[in-house]
């Protein structure tokens, strides 16, 4: 019955103004996951950007920095997290040049952010984004969420997109108080790993931001190389069974530079440090992912390789 | 034909159920603190509870970021009227302030589904309740939200209160002791928790009386 009503009213509305404003998005990035923990707040995501069902951009960056106090990470058009960009650094530069020694937190980030998608969403012409804004401030760690349409809410572990459905379960069963930077990263990677294997606009490059003691600025890679391909033609090689526990490379800091980027993003009272792109490592000898269609004899996808591959054998063609 | 696209929504279900109670000399307003979309939970410990006044506070379900909105137009009304008169805004005042404010988007609704719970002037328990464009109705108990359906009929059982429809009008408000109407309320949000998919978790009670606001919270179903 509402919707009903609704989309009456979206017919009224548009003919009334003739709405030329983007109503669906173009460049996509997929998900964004991120949790507190015990010095801070962790998030990760990919640097895919998808033009429908291409994956055209594989080094975005959708993990920034805002202010001293927070990361931003988005999901969705990017573009409009461009714009978004645009408007965070108007507001980090206008409490700059207040010079009050007091500086943008990320409950005030949250506020505007909040408020901004809200607005437009109220004038028909949103930012499409789901954004997710962490930060730590005098000790405080903030998480929280903000929705194309203004929806928001803090928690502590958060995910947007297919990260929702995939990556919140493994979140809500393994998230606890006070996770170390270890777990902390480890259960990332679980969730940024299960969304490699079935979101099918995620990329195997992603990004993760770090905050270190000492103003480490993320210029200052640390002679990062990614463990990837050795590894992995090894594991095959063995034929050992693996399970999720790979060494992270920024726990023992190897890793061979890869095509595969993710990027993980740490904020900590001391400061943001975003990591160079590395891959995960990737086990693809489930018995899930081989021969998928197993379990599906005489079905019609089934069925219609098995005719095709008839046809072309037939003596007609 | 043109091509049929993903249209932009501008609204969404949170889901979410408000109860309120008026006694004779405390008022009580219950919500549950899930918040939803589509079939997934965004998070479980949100708040559905805003106080508007010392003597009023508001529980509104339906889409969360105009809730949030709703409550912080009102709370910036109230502040002016604070400015301009001196004293805080009665409950009775801030139920037709609620109303307008509602109206005012009549062609672009605040998607909310509002109670308001208070003191009126002589210091007696009211609630009112409201629809999304700002009907509203003095009333001695109400339920809004997607298990509203659910509870209201256990509410017009449980409550003792006199009927509505009776003449001459008698106020609605309840028999029950502080203490009986908290009961009613857990059992009715209990019940509520098992049938809708969007109540649940955890339940915020927030009691007012003559000693102040109290707040009291109920583990629900997670399910």
């Amino acid at each position: 019955m509402e919707s009903n009503s609704e989309t009456k009213q979206h017919t009224l509305l548009s003919s009334e103004s003739g709405i030329q404003r983007t109503q669906y998005p173009y460049v996509t990035g997929s998900s964004v996951v991120a949790l507190k923990y015990k010095d801070g707040i962790l998030m990760a995501a990919d640097m895919g950007g998808s033009y429908g069902s291409t994956l055209r951009y594989k080094s975005l960056e959708r993990i920034k920095p805002v202010g001293k106090h927070s990361i931003i990470g988005a999901s969705g058009e990017i573009s409009d997290f461009q714009e978004i960009m645009r408007y965070l650094d108007d507001q980090v530069l206008n409490d700059n040049m207040w010079d009050d020694g007091n500086s943008l937190g990320p409950k005030e980030i949250h506020s505007y952010l909040t408020r901004v998608m809200y607005n437009r969403r109220n004038k028909f012409d949103p930012l499409w984004n789901t954004l997710i804004l962490g930060g730590v401030k005098k000790g405080q760690k903030f998480l929280g969420m903000v929705t194309m349409i203004g929806v928001n809410f803090e928690e502590n572990h958060i995910a947007t997109g297919f990260g929702n459905h995939m990556a919140q379960p493994l979140l809500r069963a393994e998230w606890h108080e006070n996770l170390t930077f270890e777990e902390g990263v480890t259960l990332l990677e679980k969730c940024m790993r299960v969304l490699l294997y079935r979101d099918r606009s995620a990329v195997n490059k992603f990004q993760v931001l770090l905050l270190f003691p000492i103003n480490l600025m993320r210029l200052m890679c640390y002679g990062m190389r990614l463990l990837g391909n050795f590894l992995l033609l090894l594991r095959y090689s063995l034929r050992e069974p693996l399970d999720y526990a790979f060494s992270s490379p920024l726990l023992n800091c190897h890793c061979f530079q890869n095509l595969d980027n993710n990027v993980i993003a740490k904020i900590t009272e001391e400061g943001v440090t975003i990591s160079q792109p590395y891959a995960l490592k990737t086990f693809w000898g489930f018995k899930a992912f081989e021969n998928p269609t197993a379990g599906a004899e005489g079905s019609w996808v089934v069925g219609w390789r098995a005719r095709k591959r008839d046809i072309l054998k037939s003596p007609q063609l | 034909m043109t091509k049929q696209q993903a249209r932009f929504e501008p609204y969404d279900f949170n889901g979410g159920t408000c109860v309120a109670i008026a006694g004779a000399d405390y008022c009580v307003v219950a919500a549950d603190t899930r918040m939803s979309t589509g079939y997934n939970i965004l998070t479980r410990d949100y708040s559905k509870i805003y106080k508007l006044a010392d003597k009023c506070m508001m529980a509104s379900s339906g889409f969360q970021a105009d809730v949030r909105a709703l409550q912080k137009v009102l709370g910036a009304k109230h502040l002016i009227y604070q400015h301009q008169h001196n004293k805080q805004m009665s409950c009775p005042a801030m139920a037709r302030l609620l109303s307008n404010t509602l109206y005012y988007k009549r062609f672009f609704p605040y998607y909310t589904f509002n109670v308001l719970a208070g003191f009126d002037e002589e210091g007696k328990g009211c609630v009112y309740t409201y629809d999304a464009v700002g009907s509203y109705e003095k009333v001695g108990y109400s339920a809004q939200g997607s298990g509203a359906k659910l509870i209201m009929p256990v509410l017009d059982n449980q409550l003792k209160s006199p009927s509505p429809l009776l003449l001459p009008a008698q106020d609605a408000v309840t028999p029950l002791s502080e203490a009986e109407a908290i009961d009613v309320v857990k059992d009715v949000f209990a019940s509520a928790t098992e049938r809708d998919i969007y109540t649940g978790d955890k339940l915020e009670i927030v009691i007012l009386n003559v000693d102040g606001i109290r707040r009291e919270y109920a583990e629900l179903r997670k399910d």
